[in-house]
């Protein structure tokens, strides 16, 4: 198949679609804008459901319950309106549904600004929703990758029966690149759980999140636990560029990795042996592979479009062992990679 | 000995939660007769939502998927949607309809979604203990509205079957009791009513069902259902608001 040039908003879209999305609920907000007009545009004709819902609050409840009766469905939104969906979210994990939440983050706080950004990371990986929950955390550096991890957001949600979020930040949504969508749809997956009528079943199907017995909600949480956990062990993504021979190592995810990659080639040309470490999961994020492939480096660099979020994790895997120092930019400025260049020389010892 | 009279098969043998006097019940037993009688119980999803009610998963002999304060019509649009050959239905309390859930029970009538929602006004929070409502009357008691509720202050109750019957999407709206055996079968007439209007694909139903809180209003249960008739009626007054004419 030859590749076409797609904006990214709709190659996720077309993506999601080819992968058998059968119904998207969403509200439009800007940077993600053309994700949800493409939905209305083939879903209609494809005997697809596309509903255009009054809020967020509502578009993630309309997944709720799309995805009780057992259908494959997605929405999507921005910055705010992930914020307005924490609930729904919640809702989701607790009910163990499996759906596909697209997030184009854009800069804030508040109603911020409209150009790309990563300050939702925490947003992303530590959610809003009450409760001992998870969502697993995709994300792509271009839009090649997020048409696969959009396809793969399916699968993973139905193998785990959890909310899955890809995370792609606006320079994604917005750019168009060239793509090779997988036109497969994902086979069927049984939801025998799932309520859309007994018609004949033997048992009555109840979608809920609620439970009164503080022993029994403790043993459905230990065995939410027991699913993350699972997670961890089999679903892990990462990439690594030129990380083994490196003196310093970069942290980076989405396509601000892509200006870490450029900076990376200008450093090696100056002599100063960098490499990168690419988180794909943001959750579970790649913990124990960060921490072996930083080992004996002199430092560690973790550069995003925001303040310092991901910093966190990466520190926590690092757990001490070598010095991690930040480069970020945020309220959709993007660095240059002469930016990341200087900031690598600023922490080498002697420079 | 011949069988005179007994439980329908919409419920499931669990016991209810509900205060000894509250109407609640009642109100399931005709849901879930009329569930019966139309044969749709095998079909049939309820969305439960957040009120005393949140437990009428446990009570209705059907599929169910209980939904967040207020998303009911929401969650209902969802199911709906994927599965329209399912007979979707959503039981919302006063705060979960009337307060919270505004925005969703608003844009669900007006989208027209083919979804019959069972509305039951308490005037009152039940579950939370008896917590003032956009529903309680003026200078009624609760423990929020500990002076009565003051108009100028908290507004005047809002009458939500009035409100939606103005909305084009709604095709069938009407307000019922149950406080006696003649209100009680024409609650159960409006209820059919509105479920036919979903099986003949005509749109937004919803039934008001003005129900006791005996216990949220401080009253004996024979008091609770005066105080309906005296109090409530007057207010919110019963009959139809709008019939497109799609049942039968
Ligand atoms: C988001 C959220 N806010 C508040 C609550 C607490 N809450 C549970 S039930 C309820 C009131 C429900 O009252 P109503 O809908 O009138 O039903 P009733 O209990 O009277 O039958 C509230 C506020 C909640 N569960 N979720």
């Amino acid at each position: 198949m030859a590749k076409i040039l797609m904006k990214g908003n709709e190659a996720i879209a077309q993506a999601a679609v080819s992968a058998g999305c059968e119904a998207f609920f969403g509200y439009p907000i800007t940077p993600q804008n053309e994700l949800i007009e493409y939905m209305a545009k083939y879903l209609a004709k494809n005997n697809g459901v596309f509903v255009q819902a009054e809020s967020e609050l509502a578009a993630i409840n309309m997944v709720y319950g799309a995805a009780g009766a057992g259908a494959r469905v997605m929405t999507s939104s921005s910055s705010p309106g992930i914020a307005l969906k924490q609930e729904g979210i919640s809702y989701c994990a607790g009910a163990e549904l499996p759906v596909v939440i697209v997030s184009v983050s854009r800069g804030g706080p508040g109603l911020g600004g409209i150009l790309p950004s990563q300050a939702d990371y925490n947003q992303a990986t530590r959610g809003g929703g009450n409760g001992d929950y998870k969502v697993m955390v995709l994300a792509p550096n271009g839009v090649q990758e997020a048409t696969e991890l959009v396809r793969k957001a399916f699968e993973l949600a139905e193998k785990y029966r959890n909310p899955v979020m890809v995370m792609a930040d606006g320079i994604i949504g917005q750019m168009m690149e060239p793509v090779e969508i997988n036109p497969e749809p994902l086979p069927p997956v049984d939801r025998p759980w799932a309520a859309e009528g007994q018609r004949g079943r033997a048992q009555r199907n109840v979608v809920n999140s609620m439970n009164l017995d503080a022993y029994k909600l403790e043993q459905h949480n230990r065995d939410l636990q027991a699913k993350y956990e699972r997670m961890e062990r089999e679903d892990v993504m990462y990439e690594t560029v030129q990380t083994d021979d490196a003196d310093v190592l970069l942290v980076a995810y989405g396509t601000p990795s892509r200006i870490v990659k450029s900076a990376i080639a200008t450093l090696r040309e100056q002599g100063i042996k960098a490499g990168l470490f690419r988180p794909k999961t943001l959750l579970p994020f790649p913990s124990k592979q960060l921490k072996a492939a930083a080992q004996g480096k002199q430092f560690v660099l973790v550069a995003e479009l925001s303040l310092g979020q991901m910093l966190v994790d990466v520190k926590l895997a690092i757990e001490g062992t070598v010095p991690v120092h930040f480069y970020g930019r945020t309220g959709g400025v993007i660095f240059e990679p002469s930016e990341i260049v200087d900031a690598v020389k600023s922490h080498r010892k002697g420079d | 000995m011949s069988v005179i009279f007994k439980k329908t098969k919409g419920l499931t043998d669990t016991p209810f939660t509900y205060c000894p006097g509250c109407t609640h019940g009642i109100i399931h037993r005709l849901v879930a007769e009329v569930l019966e009688e139309l044969n749709i119980i095998d079909r049939s999803v309820l969305i439960a939502s957040v009120g005393c009610s949140v437990m009428s998963y446990e009570f209705f002999n059907c599929d169910a998927v209980q939904a967040a304060h207020g998303r009911a019509p929401a969650v209902a649009t969802g199911v709906k949607r994927v599965r329209p050959d399912s007979i979707v239905f959503t039981y919302q309390g006063d705060g979960d309809l009337a307060s919270i859930g505004t925005g969703e029970i608003v844009q669900a009538a007006h989208r027209g979604e083919n979804i019959t929602v069972i509305f039951v006004n308490n005037a009152i929070y039940g579950m939370t203990g008896g917590q003032m409502a956009p529903t309680t009357l003026p200078g009624q008691v609760t423990t929020t509205s500990p002076y009565g509720r003051d108009t100028h202050l908290q507004g005047e109750p809002i009458r939500i079957s009035e409100m939606i019957a103005t909305i084009p999407g709604a095709a069938f709206v009407e307000r019922v009791t149950v406080v006696d055996p003649l209100t009680i079968r024409k609650a159960k007439t409006a209820i059919k009513k509105a479920f036919e209007v979903q099986l003949r694909n005509g749109g937004f139903s919803m039934v008001e069902v003005l129900s006791s809180c005996n216990i949220g209003w401080g009253l004996s249960p024979v008091d609770s259902l005066k105080f309906i008739k005296d109090k409530m009626v007057p207010y919110y007054p019963l009959g139809n608001f709008k019939d497109k004419g799609v049942q039968s």
